[in-house]
């Protein structure tokens, strides 16, 4: 699959509700073309840091910049057309098709006609399986069905970034292996991916760079057979006896 | 036994009911349905506004609505009609120059209407998941996109039960309208048995104008039952087999 995929760096951003100090400083660089794969205990901010990315929630400080130029003075809405996002409850319309989901901001952001975004939605849905389905309403597919869909939604608008926030976290185990299958292939691809992610195996195996993330700061990144073997904080050693 | 007939006399004069029952139907219930269905098309078109001002992030037109909402619900049906009636009714026949006070009824009804529509509304886009709408943000949709396309269709599809029970509302206060002084050929149904009862001294009309009224209420309310309970169960599917958990043998 060709993707127009994009560097994404994120420099010193923090961000607070409040007295609550949620990023701390926070740096990671996702190199074009490259997979990273950020881990951390419930409310080290992994989610939050890949909504300020996006511009979902606006930054204190710091900047955020896409193929090396800053976006955080550009229009939102330009910034997330670029970027796509997965979800961990998959937030499909529920009150739309399968097909009218994926081909929605097709028509209304880019202007393509009814049958031609239908025709593009059809094309996308057959890469993740689904062709069958684009006539079913979401709440008649599975939970892997469903986020199968949310990421051919995300595909279609040609984002230069992909961002996974716990893609399978709601899974049940047996629908799991599908969505990471199809994660695997888009990073093997050459999508510029940033996954939020408690599956170990997926961050280990696929992911190109690892970042360990707790208490809103960035504790260790690295490649992942390093940050896996060698872990050099005990905040990483302790959160990996966790959850190995 | 004369209890009896002077009961039936009273109430169920068939006779009286026949003679009013024409007039009833072709003049009565086709303004009775005019205002009320004008009214609830034209609250709900404000009742949206009231609601997408009552979830604004900009605290003035959250006020603004606030008050509205707060002061048309807060007063009696009968009070609103009357002085808007007879308060506006002279501005408007004087930029107009149309001299019936049926539209002044329309506007008093609409403006209450608007008033429960709206608070309707709004509880029913509130209710829809945040996650659909930080979805349709992170597709690229401005906010009032996503609200126009995805949350909104949702909010509303909750709350049409609410919305058919707004309608029932209507359509009996719309009777409060006669308080204005219609012109014969504008008067809706409870005018028009109030009317028929005074002329002939027997309560028989009213009774009719009470059945008609139930005829368009019961199966209103019976419409609202089916909603709500489809709404609730979703619409009967054919069961899809799902080929992804087929491979490890869900189920079986």
């Amino acid at each position: 699959m060709t993707t127009a995929s994009g560097s994404l760096t994120a420099t010193n951003i923090h961000l607070s509700f409040g007295a609550n100090h949620v990023l701390r400083g926070i740096d990671l660089h996702v190199p074009q073309g490259t997979t990273t794969s950020v881990i951390g205990p419930s409310g080290s901010g992994k989610s939050t840091l890949l909504r300020v990315m996006n511009r979902l929630i606006e930054p204190d400080q710091g900047d955020i910049a896409l193929d090396g130029r800053s976006v955080l003075k550009d229009n939102p809405d330009e910034l997330r057309r670029r970027i796509g996002m997965v979800f961990q409850q998959f937030n499909l319309f529920p009150h739309k098709t399968v097909a009218d989901n994926v081909s929605l901001a097709l028509r209304k952001i880019r202007g393509l006609s009814r049958d031609e975004a239908r025709a593009k939605a059809l094309d996308q849905l057959d890469m993740v399986g689904l062709k069958h389905k684009a006539d079913a309403r979401p709440a008649n597919l599975s939970g892997g069905q469903q986020q199968r869909v949310a990421i051919a939604r995300a595909l279609a608008m040609e984002p230069a970034v992909m961002f996974f926030d716990e893609a399978t976290s709601a899974l049940d185990p047996e629908l799991v292996k599908g969505v990471l299958a199809l994660m695997t292939d888009l990073a093997k691809g050459g999508m510029t991916m940033v996954v939020v992610t408690h599956e170990m195996g997926f961050s280990r195996n696929v992911s190109d760079s690892v970042t360990f993330m707790d208490g809103g700061v960035v504790v260790e990144t690295g490649r992942p057979d390093e940050l896996f073997e060698a872990p050099t904080t005990d905040r990483l050693r302790n959160f990996l006896s966790d959850v190995l | 036994m004369d209890t009896l007939q002077q009961f039936l006399d009273t109430f169920f004069d068939w006779q009286a009911m026949g003679q009013v029952l024409p007039t009833m139907l072709t003049v009565g219930l086709t303004n009775t349905l005019i205002l009320a269905a004008s009214s609830a098309i034209l609250g709900s078109i404000l009742g949206l506004v009231l609601a997408v001002m009552g979830i604004s992030r900009n605290p003035v037109p959250r006020w603004i609505a606030r008050i509205y909402t707060d002061v048309f619900r807060g007063l009696p049906a009968i009070l609103v009609i009357v002085v808007i009636g007879i308060g506006l009714g002279p501005i408007f026949r004087h930029l107009t120059g149309v001299t019936s006070p049926f539209p002044m009824g329309v506007l008093a009804l609409t403006l209450m209407a608007a008033a429960y529509i709206g608070e309707i509304f709004r509880s029913g886009i509130q209710s829809v998941d945040k996650g659909q709408l930080e979805a349709s943000r992170a597709l690229g949709f401005s906010y009032g996109h996503s609200m126009t396309l995805v949350v909104i269709p949702q909010g509303i599809r909750r709350v049409l039960p609410a919305l058919v029970n707004q309608l029932i509302a209507l359509i009996k206060d719309s009777s409060l309208v006669y308080m204005l002084g219609l012109m014969s050929g504008e008067r809706e149904i409870y005018r028009i048995g109030n009317d028929a009862a005074a002329n002939t001294g027997n309560l028989s009309p009213l009774i009719a104008a009470g059945l008609l009224y139930l005829c368009l209420t019961v199966p209103l309310t019976h419409l609202v039952n089916y909603i709500d309970n489809r709404l609730r169960t979703g619409r009967p599917e054919r069961v899809e087999p799902d080929e992804a958990a087929a491979v490890v043998g869900k189920g079986a």
